[in-house]
């Protein structure tokens, strides 16, 4: 007997794929961006 | 263009133009995904699973965008020795690699109830899964390359000899048989129906700005980094 697929199962899916991996990435981007020029007006700074 | 190869010139663009591109590309692509899932009716042949390609699309060109940007900078690097093109390419080549894995996830998730298989070794796929370990190795490269204080020439040139595999991706399906449908839009002319057709646009232009969004705070990062590593070691330097 074959499987049933609920195809908005692999849309719901692919959208989370797509959706955590984009806002990760842009979250960690600005994370590290904000990171690294706190540290360099620290070191002007010192 | 010279110009903006100065940092300082470069830094006060580019604090207007992060958060600049970083709302307009959520906004639109946010937008464009919305009206993807709500909006569009079902495909005829693929059903509801149409749906995957507004987010699938966008990341397979920006994959092969973001080599093909690496691409463009480390020559630009290679000739003119501009410093902030090396930076360019380096800050390219994490949203290309994050776009190529989305890429190759939703594709194999569209692929299981389209094609019956989650993968086929067949040329598009191979050759876009090679372009993945390519930026890996790249940045690997570059990160070696800074820590050792080796010339930034060497990941310049494995940009520039990685683009082979661009058009070995865009014309993989043309050369050789494949599960994976033919090109469906090219330059001038586009064989999708326009009810699917004007909110994939609108998706490929609001990723690529958030492609640019993160190039830029890429490019600050290093750049903020770069210039604390230089104060620190002329400092060390005065002090021996």
């Amino acid at each position: 007997m074959r499987e049933a697929l609920d195809q908005w199962d692999f849309v719901i899916a692919a959208y989370a794929v797509g959706l955590v991996g984009t806002i990760a990435m842009i979250v960690w981007s600005w994370l590290a961006m904000r990171r690294a020029e706190r540290r360099r007006d620290e070191v002007r700074r010192r | 263009m010279h110009g903006f190869a100065n940092p300082k010139r470069f830094l006060s663009l580019a604090r207007w133009l992060t958060p600049l591109t970083l709302t307009a590309g959520l906004l639109l692509s946010a937008g464009a995904l919305a009206w993807g899932v709500f909006v569009v009716p079902p495909d005829r042949l693929m059903g509801e699973t149409v749906r995957i390609l507004f987010l699938h699309v966008p990341t397979a060109w920006l994959g092969m965008g973001g080599w093909s940007m690496i691409a463009i900078a480390s020559l630009v690097y290679l000739v003119w020795r501009h410093p902030l093109a090396a930076l360019g390419a380096r800050a390219a080549a994490v949203p290309g690699l994050v776009f190529t894995l989305i890429c190759l996830v939703t594709g194999s998730i569209w692929g299981r109830p389209t094609w019956g298989t989650w993968w086929v070794w067949d040329g598009r796929l191979t050759s876009m899964l090679v372009l993945a370990f390519l930026y890996v190795a790249y940045i690997a490269l570059a990160q070696a390359a800074e820590r050792e204080g080796v010339s930034a020439r060497i990941p310049a040139i494995f940009g520039l000899l990685g683009a082979i595999n661009i058009p070995i991706i865009n014309r993989s399906v043309v050369w050789w048989n494949s599960l994976h449908q033919p090109p469906s839009i090219s330059m001038g002319r586009s064989s999708i129906d326009a009810a699917f057709l004007t909110p994939l646009l609108v998706s490929v232009a609001g990723f690529s700005l958030l492609f640019g969004a993160v190039v830029l705070m890429r490019m600050r990062a290093l750049l903020a980094d770069a210039q604390a590593e230089a104060r620190l070691r002329r400092r060390a330097m005065e002090a021996a």
